[in-house]
Parts: C-alpha cells; structure tokens; sequence
C-alpha cells in the first residue's frame, strides 16, 4: 500500500558490560560518518605528532588546561565556539545541499533518518556550543578587564563550568561515531522526544550533553553576576561600567534565573525516557503542552542571553570608532534592562498556533513588539554615536555597520512574526528560519567576528590582517543575503521547515541559491581563519601597542597581551569611560607596586568534568555500573577537592615591576 | 565567477515571474487574504522606522568619516540630547501603539476558534494526523478520505482536529493560518476557500521519519463537482471501523489517497480520547474519573486501561516496535464491578459509594 | 605615591598605598569575600528550580489517570513527624552557629552532629514513604500526578542528602583541617544558608504538596 519502510535500527538489547552499545551501533556503512571520522583521526593524530615533536604537552597542561585565568578561558571558550561551529556549519552546508537537490521525487543524498539527525544538531550546536560558547567567551575575557578586576570571583568555578561545557560537546559529537543524535528538532518537543516515539540513544545523547554543559553555564552564570557585583574597581559604581559590562550583567541574571527552568524541564523528560514517568506522555495525565511552554520559558530569554552581550560589544566598538563616548548611555542601560525583563513574558509567541485564546495571543504578541521600542532605542543609539562623531572603518566597525542594517531587517520580521494572524502563516515555515537566522547570524555571528577582530589585539599584541578581515567580512555579508533571503520567499509560499525532500520544483531555484549563498558563507569563514594564520604569521609587523583603537574602556589600560594580574595596581575609577579620562589626564602607572595576590591553577576542574562525560556516556548506553562509578568518582572527587586550601600565591612585587617596564620600553 | 552569478539571478528572476506560487501573499480564501492583509499593513507599518534607520546607518559612517576634509561638525563630547532621546523612544513607541491595536483587533477577528460569519452552511471536516497521513472525516457525509481533502467552494469549512501520536500541524496556506494538532486533545480551525484549485497542503510541525511526504491536496470545487467527489468516495471505498482504524493508524510513509465510504458513529470522539482499542478508557471518563479524586488504591492496578504510548513505540526508520505491554483486554484480577464502573465511568457506581469497592480512608 | 604625574582636573586618587595595607601585600582589601552573594544568587536558581517543579505539580497534580490521589496515598501524621524532624534540624543548626560565633568548634560539631540525625530521620522517612508507595505499585511511573510527587519531592530529599554529605565533609574539615579558620566559617556560612533554604523549601512542600490535597 505505502513505501515499505525499509531500514530498521539496531534491536533493543542490553549486557551487564556494554549496556545497550553494540556493534550495530557503529555507522561503519555510512560512507559520510566514516570520512568524516577518518578525517578528524588524521588530524587529531597530527595535532599529537606535533604536540609532542614539540613538547607542548606541558606548557598546555599548566598554561591553559588547568589555568584559572579569566582570560584563557575566555580564549579556550572562544577556540570551543569557532571548533564546534565549523561542525554546526558543515551541518548546514549538508542540509543546504540535501535541499538543493531532493526536488519533485528526487531523494538527495541524506535519508530522513539522518537528515533529521542534521538539522537537530545544527541547532543544539549551533545554540548550545557555538553562540553560547563565544559569548561566554567574550564575557569572560573583557568583562573582568572592563571593571578593572583581577578575575571572575570565583577563578575554580569559571575553569569547572568551562570543562563542563566541553564535557557536553564531547559527548555531541561522540554521537557522530557512537550511535546517532536525536532525530527531534533542537528544542526536542515531545511526545516525540519521549520513550516511545524516539527509541535508541540519540534523544538521551541530547539529553545528557545539555544537562552537562547547562550546569557549566548556570555556575559560569552566577560567577560573573557575582563578579560584577562584588568586584569592581575601588570607586566604580554600577552606572560608571562600560555599556558591554552591563550588559554582561543582565545576560548573566537571564542565565542565573532561565537556565533551572531548562534543567528542571529536561530532567522531567529524562525521567519519563528512563524510568517511565508520564510529565510529557499522551496518557497517564501527562502534558505535552506544559514541556513546550516550559522549555520556551527558558528558551525565549534564552535568545537575549545571547543577543544582549552582542549589543554590549557593538556599544564599544561604535564608541571607540566614532571617537565619541555612547549615545545616551542611561537610555541604553535602562534598555538592556527592560528587555531583560520583558523577554520572560513572551515565551507563548513561539506557539501562537497551539490553540490558546485570541486574547492570550494578542496579549503575548503586544508584549512582544513592547520588546522592540528598547530594541529600537538601540539602534538608534549606535546609529546617534556615529552621528557627529569621527568614525574609522576598519573591521570591527565594518562588522558593526553590516550588524546594524541585517539586525534591523531581522527585528522588522520578527516583529511580522509577533503578529499571531500573521504568525499563523508564517510559524515553522522557512520565513521563520530567515528570521531567527537574520537576527543570530546578523547579530550574534556578526558581533563575535566584531568582538574578535576588536579584542585580539588586547589579548595577542598584534592585529589581525586587514584584508582577510575584509574579505572574511564581505563574503559573510553577501552570503547571507544569498543564503536566506530566498529562505523569506520560501516561507511566502508557505515552505515548511526541517523538509528532507519536496515535490514542487518551482521551489528548486530558491533552495539552489541559498546554497550558493552557504558557499558565500564558506569563503567568508574560511577567510577568516585565513586571516587568523595570517595573521600569526605576521605577527611582527601586525605588533600594536596597548591602546591600537584609541579605546575609552578600562580594558585597554592593560598590557596587550594581558599581564596575569590585569593590572599592576588597583585603580580608582571616578567616572564612565575611564581609560579615556586616564589618557586625558596624562595617567602613568606608579611604578611603586606591591605583591600581588592570585589563585593558583587546579586540575580538578577538567578530571571532574572529565568524569561527567563518562557519567553520561554510560547513562546515554545504560551502562549502569558506569554510571554508578563515575557518580561516586564526580562526589568523592569533589569533596577531596573541598580538603585543599593552598589554592593561592604571591606574584611579587619585581616581578611586576619587571613586566612593566618591558612594556614601557616597547 | 560573473558567469555563475548571472546564471543564479536570470534563475531567480525566471522563478520570481513564474507565476503566483506564494501562497501566502496570493491566498484563495478570506482568512488567508485578511492575514496576507495584516501583513502587508504591518511591513508598511515598521517600514516608516526601518527605511530611515537603514539610511542612517549607511549615511552616517559615510558622512562622519573620520578622514572627512572638514571635520568642523566632529563633537567629540555629544552624547545626548533630549530632543533626540525623545524621538528615539517615541517614534517606536507610537509605531508599536498603532501595531498593538491592529494585533489585538485582528487577533480576535481572525482567532481560529471563531466560526466565520458566512451565509453558506459550513461544512465539518474532522481532521487526524497519523504517522504519517492525513485522515479526514466528514460527519455530515459519513465518509472519510486520507490524504486528499476536498472541500466546496465557497462554504466555511469547520475543523475539529486531532492527532493519533505526536504533534503536527495542519496548514494549508492557500487558505488561511495554520493550527496544531495533538494526541488527546481537540483543536478548532476555520476557514473557507473562495475560489476553486488544487491547493498545498501538509504538516507543518516536524513529526518523525514520514514528516517530508505528509502532504495532502486540498480540492476546492464547485457544489456538484463536490457531491460527485463525495459519491466517489462511498463508491470506492472501504469502511473505517474501529478495527480498519486501528490498521490504518500504523505508521506508513507517503500512503497514497484513499477512501472510506462509511464511518463508524464517534470514531473521531474515541480517536481523541486515545480509546479506540477495545477497553481503553477514554480521556474524557479519565478526566472524569480524575476529577473525583481518581481511583483509589483499586485504581492502581487499572493501569493498562490508560496505557496508550508504549504500544505505539517505533524505531528511528518509523518502524512499529513490539509492545511489551499486557493488552487491556484480557483483564481479570480486578473486582468486575469497579471495573465496569470505571469503564462506564458512571459516577454512581465509581464514586465510593459502594464501601467494599473502595478503600475506607 | 601617586599614579597620576599630571593632575589636570578634579584628584584622581592613586592606588591604594601601604598605608591601607599594612601588611604590604595587595589583597583584594575592598572587597568583602564574594562568596556568601554568588551562594545567595546560586540559591536563587535553586529556588527557580523548585519553582518550575511546584508549577509541575499544580498542572499534573490531578492527573490521577485512575489511579490513587493525595488522600489515598498521604498520611498526614506521618508527613508531620518528618516535617517535624527538618524543622528542629534548622533549629539546631541555629544552636551549632552560636556556638561557632563563640569559636567553640567542639560545641559545633555536636550541633552539627544533632542536625545530622535530624537530616537522616528527614530523609529515611522519605525514603520508606517512597519505598512504601513504590511496593504497592504507586510509583512514579503509574500517573502523571505522582511523576510530579516524586520528582517535587525527590528533588528537596536530594538536596537534603547532599546539604547531609557537605555537613559531614565540613565536619571532618572544622575537625582537622584549621577549625574556624575563615575557609571554614566562610563554608559554614554557606552551608547554614542552604540548610535553611531547605527548610524553606520543605514548608512550601509540606503546605502545597501535602496539607492542602488532604483538606
């Protein structure tokens, strides 16, 4: 009668030792994973080879595995991000190209069973382990800088929370060679995200990694609220923080109260794939409506967790480039803080078409657009700093101006797509897709590239190299428009997304121009990492001083590249765009310096994340003895961990002193 | 490179002329036309903030250069103005006003709930998404057709919807907005078509391995070529009992269009209440039953009456998995006078007015 | 002394000299530890944890699916004796914290060791409750009502065994490892906080959970 449905997966079997892992699990006959495997085995064997040729084994260890700095870990967070988001992006180019040829009864190249793997992972990554990696990054190198402190307040916690974050991405792309990923879409509603109608591993891979890496972004999240709020620069109050510290702030008060939500709501689903509850069933009482209200909670506040950073490191950079200090710096604060707020009353806009009332409708779309008058202000703002002012392209600013136009165009849609009789149209078709990519790859991708090219200098002591930054720039920005805008005319005609073939070729061209687009896209990353080794390369005659921007923020009174200490002595700051008035008034460090006291580095937090990860592997297999072992290994450890109270020492005062003459001398 | 580019836009081009497939701005019914309407109105609506923010963001950096020849107008200190602030929240502010009220009048006007004031009588489709098909049942007809929904012309179309497993969407956008459908539950939509055509229509929310192929036509016709297609349907088609509804409900990929040409009285009923099966209990007796406290400590072993999920359970191709799970039907450790109370859910018998079938609390 | 060479305006003041540390070394002096604010904030998601699942329990806690409810299944003098028991487990911790305001560490471990047999009656009666409602097949798996009851209450049960295994680890540290030393009062502190946090949590339970589905 119907297509056989031909293929079957692995039979369900458990062993005492292996849990339900069997061989039938390994995808050795699918030629894509098996090169991609090959792939990264070469190049992670030669990352080794060259390691050891060249004994980086412990200066990677002391240095940077086991460090406690703000700053390196910001680093490493950035080096996660861009890792994790050439895997999301090769997804994409995956799915674009599926797209592009499974017209009018063609099959393209992915079945469904592994095309709906793609698109769930693309946008777990894509969210979980490449948006929030880099700005978690960002945060943690300049926030810390920006308030003149030494670290985050609680050094340990920053290195566990980032070794956690690891531990989740380990465990995705273990999915790759180990089974398979969850087949659910990124936000995995059930039922079909539960025990019945997503069987095998791939949804409990899902599960296990984002429980992992959301304890690492919950705790990085009250470390750095803590830090904002306890340790400032003597003299600087809340209103004399740069724009990007506040809202560092507001993101991380968004992550402190938003991420319980998403870890109470997963552990529920967890439960009912593992030990048969019934909060999301279809039967026994359970309902499915509340997961998805529950996880948009989390998951609409989630999107300004990301976006807000993004508008703080945009802030500056218009500031520094336009040679004028931030267009209405108090309306822009009392801004990030509305829509702090007023993003947890908009969850019900992701389902208007779920069925609620017209009046609970109207009154979630009200608030929604109520979102975009701050978001307004904003860019009003930024455009208002350039106004007068004395504005350099160069990249970052150049990155800027692209975000502004492209976040603009996708604030436009978004606020079509609050309107629930508009939305009823357009929910889950690829309008929907161009919209949120409008706003994530034009905001938050734009803003990590800006970030980058701003802030490395602060953190190398060398610029990047202009051209490729340029290039990198211009392929993204056309690419983009390549890449989605066909994506709006699809959505016009009323495509649906996460559609792994279709039959109506007039929607072909579409399809096969937003994959040229993802191409665009290809150069402008490939440039850009182009540009990095550059760059390196180049790293003499790219040299820059401290200050190459002519920046007005404490973070750039710092050595580039950083001092371990931030900075030789406390400062004492008297009012916004501190490093600005420094420079007015002539500032010079004392030259009388002092002991300087710092925490020390620990390897507790990579063995105890290290441990996480085995944790969820046998939880993922059903391993139990495992799990059980692990678990007890993750405490034990922990509390031994709790016994060691030699966790800080003195750099002292010549050295300090030594260091700072050397930067005096270049 | 040139080449490639001209090739890609002559395409683009071709296809942007090819026709009005955009269904979303081209629909074929009031309620897609009012929406198309909303949207319109709401893009011209933001355009009056956007155009100028888009001129002023490329403007300005332009302008204010900092290798300009005259650099009289630089003010290095400005950083805020009363007049300007006040525009920045206003000018917004005024625009989400005005956005605000349409949102709310054209919510309540177009709430998928809402019957539409149309003379004609409506006619009632009661729509189901199985894995992976479309099955709807016309009450007033007492047929039934899978994947291919017909509809005449002109008469307001009345949907009850629900959904055997997981959640879908029913969307046909020549129509009109689309709305979930879901296991358990019922939901309304309604629409009309007022010109005739062979319309899209498909899920719209991803649902499993079928989800690509569960698509259906819609044919908008005229009356008799309406009756003629209801004719057909009784003349070819089986029956859709609760036992040919149990079979059809197994998952398949692209089932191709069939008929049912009668329809066992409340199939759609016992669809949503997750009772088709025979001794299943159904949601509504569960919800009542619930309502009065439950069922007591005798309840507990009722479990397999409410079971629904697991005997469902497929793999990651779609394939149907082998239940574990005891049937309903052979039940016999239970007191047979609460049970028929329980499946009568008759309050009288339940309610623990009877002390030996409940537990003295 | 000063880290300005040209004042133009209004004083800068330089960095904090000797005469603000006189133990020459630069601690973060001006800042109080940050620990007892980032403990509070990571209470406060804590606090948004129970939250999501007491608003569980208010959607699923009718979802009997035709089985047991609250009052066939609760005895309220059973749940009173266990509330009973956390609520003097507060008290004592109390008692312990004005001893170590009065540096007797010794005076503390045996308050802490009291607050630890009230913490374990807590929790050994929550297991046998769980046990008891597991045997005659009331477990989480039979309603949607009683997946919310165990995961609300598992999830305080929980936090009580760790606030158990911390209060075990700092005992062993305040008896070893330096007694009230600050690490030591800082972590006490801490866990004086948590300790009540659960009580405050096991009031809501107690009332919302229990009291109000037996009225």
């Amino acid at each position: 009668m119907a297509t056989e449905l031909a293929h079957t997966s692995p039979p369900e079997t458990w062993s005492p030792i292996f849990g339900r892992l069997t061989w039938d699990w390994i995808p050795y006959h699918e030629p894509i994973l098996v090169g991609t495997f090959a792939a990264i085995a070469l190049g992670g064997l030669a990352v080794l080879i060259l390691m050891t040729k060249f004994r980086l084994w412990g200066p990677f260890w002391h240095d940077w595995v086991t460090t406690i700095d703000h700053k390196k870990i910001g680093i490493m967070y950035m080096a996660l991000g861009f890792i994790m988001f050439v895997r999301g992006f090769a997804d994409a180019i995956m799915m674009r190209a599926q797209q592009a040829m499974a017209a009018g009864g063609a099959e393209g190249y992915l079945p469904p069973h592994h095309f709906d793997q793609v698109f769930t992972a693309h946008g777990v990554i894509m969210i979980f382990f490449v948006a929030m990696a880099f700005i978690t990054g960002i945060m943690n190198y300049v926030m810390p800088l920006q308030i003149g402190a030494r670290d985050v307040a609680f050094p340990f916690l920053n290195n566990f929370s980032f070794w956690m974050t690891v531990a989740g991405a380990i465990l995705v792309n273990l999915s790759l060679f180990i089974g398979e990923f969850a087949r659910v879409g990124w936000l995995a509603f059930p039922p079909l995200s539960g025990a019945s109608f997503s069987t095998g591993p791939g949804m409990d891979y899902y599960l296990w990694s984002l429980q992992i890496a959301g304890i690492g972004t919950t705790l990085s999240g009250i470390n750095m609220v803590a830090t904002i709020l306890k340790m400032r620069a003597p003299g600087m109050r809340l209103f004399d923080m740069p724009i990007f510290a506040w809202t560092t702030l507001c993101t991380n008060f968004l992550i402190v109260a938003a991420f319980p939500v998403l870890t109470a709501t997963l552990t529920m689903l967890t439960l009912d794939r593992y030990i048969g509850t019934h909060f999301f069933t279809n039967d026994m009482g359970g309902n499915a409506m509340m997961y998805v209200n529950l996880i948009w909670i989390w998951g609409h506040p989630e999107v300004y967790i990301l976006i807000l950073p993004i508008f703080g490191v945009f802030s500056e950079i218009v500031a520094t480039f336009s040679g004028k200090p931030i267009f209405g710096y108090k309306t822009m604060v009392w801004a990030t803080a509305c829509i702090m707020v007023l993003s947890f009353v908009v969850w019900l806009h992701h389902f208007f078409t779920m069925g609620s009332g017209a009046s609970v409708n109207a009154f979630f779309g009200i608030t929604t657009m109520i979102i975009a008058v701050p978001t307004g202000v904003k860019v009003f703002n930024w455009i208002f700093t350039m106004y007068k002012g004395s504005v350099r392209m160069e990249t970052p600013m150049l990155w800027t101006i692209g975000f502004i136009v492209t976040f603009t165009i996708g604030g436009m849609t978004g606020v079509l797509l609050a309107v629930p009789p508009v939305d009823f149209q357009l929910h889950n078709t690829l309008f929907l897709i161009a919209h949120f990519h409008n706003v994530i790859i034009g905001g938050v991708v734009f803003g990590v590239y800006a970030a980058v090219s701003y802030w490395w200098p602060k953190a190398f002591g060398f610029k990047l190299d202009d051209t490729w930054m340029r290039r990198s720039f211009w392929l993204w920005f056309v690419g983009f428009y390549f890449a989605f805008m066909p994506l709006y005319a699809l959505g016009l005609m009323g495509v649906t997304r996460r559609m792994n073939a279709y039959m109506d070729t007039a929607w072909q061209i579409y399809f096969i121009v937003a994959a040229f687009g993802a191409v665009l896209i290809l150069g402008g990353i490939a440039c850009g990492f182009i540009g990095g080794f550059v760059s390196v390369v180049n790293r003499k005659k790219l040299a820059c001083g401290p200050d190459p921007w002519n920046a007005r923020t404490l973070d750039w009174a710092t050595q580039s590249p950083v001092a371990p200490y931030n900075f030789p002595e406390d400062v004492q700051v008297t009012g916004r765009d501190m490093f600005w008035k420094m420079k007015e008034q002539g500032f010079k460090w004392s030259g009388h310096f002092h002991d300087i006291h710092m925490p020390k580095g620990t390897s507790s937090g990579i063995v105890l994340a290290a441990m996480a990860t085995v944790f969820g592997f046998a939880m993922i297999w059903y391993m139990w003895w495992l799990a059980i072992i692990s678990f007890i290994g993750c405490v034990a450890y922990g509390i031994a961990h709790t016994f060691n109270y030699d966790r800080d020492f003195y750099i002292p005062a010549k050295d300090v002193e030594a260091n700072e003459a050397k930067d005096a001398l270049a | 490179m040139k080449t490639l580019l001209q090739t890609v836009l002559l395409a683009v081009a071709a296809a942007a002329l090819s026709g009005c497939q955009f269904d979303v701005l081209h629909p074929a019914g009031w309620v897609g036309a009012q929406q198309r309407d909303l949207l319109v109105i709401s893009t011209l609506l933001m355009l009056i903030v956007i155009i100028p923010v888009l001129f002023m963001a490329v403007y300005f950096p332009l302008k204010y250069r900092a290798d300009r020849e005259d650099k009289s107008d630089y003010e290095p200190e400005f950083a805020h103005s009363n007049k300007l602030e006040a525009i920045v929240w206003g000018g917004p502010i005024v625009i989400i006003l005005v956005l605000g009220w349409l949102t709310w009048v054209y919510t309540h006007k177009l709430d998928p709930y809402r019957p539409l004031d149309v003379a004609a009588e409506p006619i009632e489709v009661e729509a189901v998404s199985l894995d992976w098909k479309w099955l709807f049942i016309y009450p007033q007809y007492g047929i039934a057709s899978v994947n291919e929904l017909a509809i005449p012309e002109g008469r307001p179309v009345n949907f009850r919807l629900t959904s055997s497993t997981v959640m879908n969407t029913f969307s046909v956008p020549a129509l009109g907005g689309m709305i979930y459908s879901m296991a358990g539950m019922e939901t309304k939509l309604h629409l009309i078509a007022d010109e005739t055509g062979t319309f899209a229509g498909r899920s719209a929310h991803y649902s499993g391995p079928g989800f690509s192929w569960m698509t259906f036509d819609t044919l908008s016709m005229e009356e008799g070529d309406f009756d003629a297609w209801v004719e057909k349907a009784r003349a070819d088609g089986a029956e859709l009992t609760r036992a040919s509804y149990l079979e059809l409900e197994k998952p398949t990929i692209a089932e191709p269009v069939h008929f049912y040409a009668s329809v066992t009285d409340g199939l759609f009923d016992r669809i949503r209440g997750m009772c088709v099966e025979e001794g299943q209990i159904c949601m509504d007796q569960m919800m009542m039953i619930d309502e009065q406290g439950g069922g007591g400590l005798d309840g507990i072993a009722l479990e397999p009456l409410f079971e629904y999920d697991e005997k469902r359970a497929v793999d990651g191709f779609g394939n149907l998995l082998p239940s574990s799970e005891e049937s309903a039907q052979n039940f016999s450790d239970i007191d047979d006078a609460y049970l028929l109370a329980m499946l009568k859910s008759d309050p009288d018998l339940l309610c623990r007015t009877t002390p030996e079938q409940t537990n003295g609390y | 002394m000063t880290m300005i060479d040209t004042p133009i305006t209004g004083p800068i003041k330089g960095p904090e000299g000797p005469e603000h540390h006189p133990d020459h070394h630069e601690h973060h002096a001006h800042h109080a530890s940050p620990t007892p604010i980032g403990f509070w904030i990571y209470l406060m998601s804590d606090c948004i944890i129970f939250g999501t699942l007491f608003a569980t329990y208010a959607v699923l806690g009718n979802g009997f699916a035709g089985g047991p409810g609250p009052k066939d299944l609760f005895e309220p003098g059973f749940v009173f004796i266990e509330t009973a028991f956390l609520l003097f487990s507060s008290i004592t911790f109390g008692m312990g914290m004005l001893r170590a305001d009065k540096g007797d560490v010794s005076g503390l471990l045996r308050w802490l060791g009291i607050t630890a047999v009230f913490g374990l009656l807590f929790i050994g009666m929550e297991l046998y409750e769980f046990r008891h409602l597991i045997h005659i097949g009331a477990g989480p798996d039979r309603s949607a009502f009683l997946s919310s009851f165990f995961l609300l209450v598992g999830t305080h049960g929980l936090h009580v065994t760790f606030g158990l295994v911390w209060m075990a680890t700092l005992a062993a540290q305040l008896k070893w490892k330096g007694g009230l030393n600050e690490a030591n009062s800082r972590r006490l502190g801490t866990l004086s906080m948590f300790w009540h946090f659960l009580d405050l949590i096991w009031i809501g339970v107690f009332s919302f959970v229990y009291l109000v589905r037996l009225i």
